[in-house]
């Protein structure tokens, strides 16, 4: 997909501006935060099983080689095709082929958020072939020509109506006239209009939570059996995986599940977990025939080589970006790529560079709340920081914001002068990025003017982004 | 294709930069792949005999499946009739051809019709056999196989399950040992299914709904009596 990350500042500014957007992140920050505890209160091991988790992953992504060495093995035993992708264009181009062997014209999509990173659906209509996605939330968007907003919850920026429309403008052998006002209703619609669809496709495109060496075997979870409709129903099955997916053995996998829902939505277990292993068997009735897994670098053995090895622990629970304020103030695709949140501002940079994405590391008030809430304890603020002071050492801030981030410094170690000058602040929001495009040199310079209004959002209405935090109650707990 | 193996391989060789020696780090992973070990089982699966049975009942309600209880397979038929009746559905079932489920006297519920096979898309009811139960979630575990085709689980708008009481464990560990034990270590079967009560979805305004693309209802027959096969004790 492509990035908007550089225009971050202009995004995030209209999302603060946008009813309909702040209404839906209102809901939004209800939700989530509130499962999560009370899943993880009925888990008094929670915390012991989070130190298990991190410690399979360490070793996991230690011993990459040999795990993934071991995985291809057991699984081209059972009769799965592994093949190594190093980056996005091949995996496209892998993908491709595959279709094009099979014949395929539609391919059923379950929701895979390295599908996203490759751009995978919009490369495949221009060739021809039609990516149809079946995880609820992921298929609005879809029909709405948008990205995912949230790695879990693709479709968490919009409201039912939004969604209504989207069902009316596309489902065109309905009547048009038809009640589209309960999520029943549009649930049933949808269901009945992918069904069809799932049993239209010639291959299923899916993605991995997990790989386990032991036995070659592929791991998916969802809640809503799409995934598993996607990996059953089409002749040929094609699994894009990155390569810090692989764990070790079935327990191993089984202790990360025991986190992951709990982090992620709140539930002990999504409904369905899935090991798949290999292609249909003698005597068999259903299942595809062929399986493909795509092993994909694309980035990942460049951060296991540098400080944010770390990072490829992520399990892509979502947690952080649950508990993260800048999130709820601004949603995800202001972020403007993929990924977003706290973990999205860490990956985004690693994956695409910091050129392009450089602003997304300023998008956190170091609050902590990620990293307390990350089930593999990733340690996101600092490597955040990290980001930061990357960016400023490779001079490709824009110098009014270098010049500011001293000023910044000094003020956010003394807070009532800090909130003082972002009052004095606002409105600077979307200077830089005006700045940037017009090539311009800053006339008034306000210290850290830029800096601050940017960072910390202010309202339209002259209002700091901590002003606004605490009058919605946000503080933290 | 080869060559990206080696490339990829390569680049994370060199990134790892090992110190101790290749054979040391080979034989550690060598020696954890042949061992699996549990990690930690927290106390809500370790629970056995009634205490499990009750557990599983207790969270797999809690996810919105249901459950009843019968003494033996005999009863199956007239359960099945009545759920189906009060669900207000065609008396008709889609069975797994699964050798557990041979025993069932369908013919005491002459309405009923029974076909056997894998999952059609106009199947609205299925009827499988399970391979255990976990309580520590109310999960059911199925293995796929020609005795028990996946699509039963996922196309019809209505799962029954059966499953023993006897095949009720503590955790999804205890699965796993039954499953080595079954089929031997490594070897697995095409699909193992957790469900955990019926599919859901909340991406319309986080509002929660049931039967999102899989199942709708998740009905859980559970049956005292031992199972018959063999890797069950
Ligand atoms: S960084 Fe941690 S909390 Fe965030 S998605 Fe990844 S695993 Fe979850």
């Amino acid at each position: 997909m492509d990035s908007t990350a550089h225009s971050f500042v202009d995004n995030a500014h209209r999302a603060l501006h946008d009813a309909k957007l702040q209404h839906s992140l209102g809901r939004f920050k209800e939700g989530f935060p509130v499962k999560r505890r009370a899943a993880v209160d009925r888990m008094p091991e929670f915390d012991a099983l989070r130190e298990a988790a991190r410690e399979i992953k360490d070793h996991a992504i230690a011993n990459l080689d040999l795990y993934l060495e071991r995985f291809t093995e057991r699984a081209e035993a059972n009769g799965t095709r592994v093949h190594w992708c190093t980056d996005a264009e091949a995996a496209r181009q892998r993908v491709l082929e595959i279709c094009r062997d099979s014949g395929a014209r539609t391919v059923a999509k379950g929701k895979s958020m390295i599908g996203e990173e490759i751009g995978i659906n919009e490369f495949l209509e221009a060739e021809g072939i039609r990516p149809v996605e079946t995880d609820l939330g992921e298929y609005i968007i879809q029909l709405r020509h948008e990205p995912p907003s949230h790695i879990i919850a693709p479709a968490v920026h919009l409201s039912k109506d939004q969604v209504a429309d989207a069902f009316r403008s596309h489902h065109r052998d309905y009547p048009e006239t038809r009640p589209l006002e309960e999520p029943e209703v549009m649930l049933a619609e949808a269901r009945a209009v992918l069904r069809q669809e799932f049993l239209a496709a010639e291959l299923g495109i899916t993605g991995a939570n997990m790989l386990v060496a032991e036995t070659g075997s592929v791991v998916l979870v969802t809640n809503e059996g799409n995934g598993d409709l996607t990996q059953t129903l089409p002749r040929v099955q094609i699994v894009i995986a990155s390569l810090e997916k692989v764990v070790p053995t079935l327990e191993d996998a089984t202790t990360i599940l025991r986190v992951l829902a709990r982090s992620a939505t709140g539930q002990d277990l999504s409904v369905y977990t899935t090991f798949t292993t290999g292609p249909r068997r003698g005597g068999d009735l259903d299942g595809p025939s062929e399986v493909h897994v795509l092993l994909l670098d694309n980035g990942r053995t460049e951060m296991l080589g540098n400080e944010f090895r770390e990072m490829l622990r992520c399990i892509r629970c979502g947690a952080c970006i649950n508990h993260c304020p800048i999130y709820a103030a601004i949603g995800g695709h202001a972020y403007g790529w993929v990924y977003s949140g706290p973990m999205g501002a860490v990956l985004i940079p690693n994956l695409i560079g910091i050129e392009e994405a450089g602003n997304l590391p300023n998008a956190s008030t170091l609050c902590g709340r990620c990293e307390e809430v990350c089930p593999m304890q990733i340690p996101l603020p600092r490597m955040l920081r990290q980001l930061r002071d990357r960016q400023y050492r490779a001079r490709n801030s824009p110098a009014a914001v270098r010049y500011g981030l001293s000023g910044w410094a000094f003020l956010a170690r003394r807070p009532a002068l800090y909130r003082l000058a972002m009052s004095l602040g606002v409105g600077g929001l979307g200077r830089i990025g005006r700045l940037k495009r017009n090539g311009g040199r800053f006339r008034r310079l306000p210290f850290a003017d830029g800096w601050t209004g940017t960072r910390d959002l202010p309202a339209p209405a002259g209002k700091t982004f901590q002003q606004m935090w605490s009058e919605r109650g946000g503080r933290r707990q | 294709m080869s060559d990206a193996r080696e490339t990829i391989l390569g680049s994370i060789r060199r990134a790892l930069d090992r110190r101790e020696p290749a054979d040391v780090a080979a034989a550690a992973v060598a020696a954890r792949l042949t061992n699996p070990k549990a990690n930690v089982i927290p106390e809500r699966g370790r629970s056995q005999g009634t205490d499990a049975l009750e557990r599983f009942v207790f969270e797999a309600e809690r996810v919105n499946a249901t459950t009843e209880r019968v003494a033996d397979l005999a009863s199956v038929p007239e359960r099945v009739r009545a759920y189906l009746q009060a669900a207000n559905l065609p008396a008709v079932v889609k069975v797994a051809p699964d050798p557990d489920l041979a025993a069932i006297p369908w013919d005491r519920e002459p309405l009923l019709q029974i076909a056997t096979g894998k999952a059609d898309d106009h199947d609205a009811v299925s009827l499988t056999g399970s391979f255990a139960g976990v309580a520590e979630s109310g999960t059911l575990v199925l293995l796929s196989g020609p005795e028990s085709p996946t699509t039963l689980n996922f196309l019809p708008d209505y799962h029954v399950a059966i499953l023993f009481v006897d095949r009720i464990v503590g955790s999804y560990e205890d699965t796993w040992a039954r499953l080595r034990a079954r089929a031997g270590a490594g070897v697995m079967p095409r699909v193992v299914n957790w469900i955990t009560g019926p599919s859901r979805t909340a991406d319309i305004e986080q509002t929660l709904l049931l039967g999102a693309h899989g199942p709708r209802r998740l009905h859980i027959i559970l049956v005292d009596g031992a199972s018959s096969s063999a890797e069950t004790s």
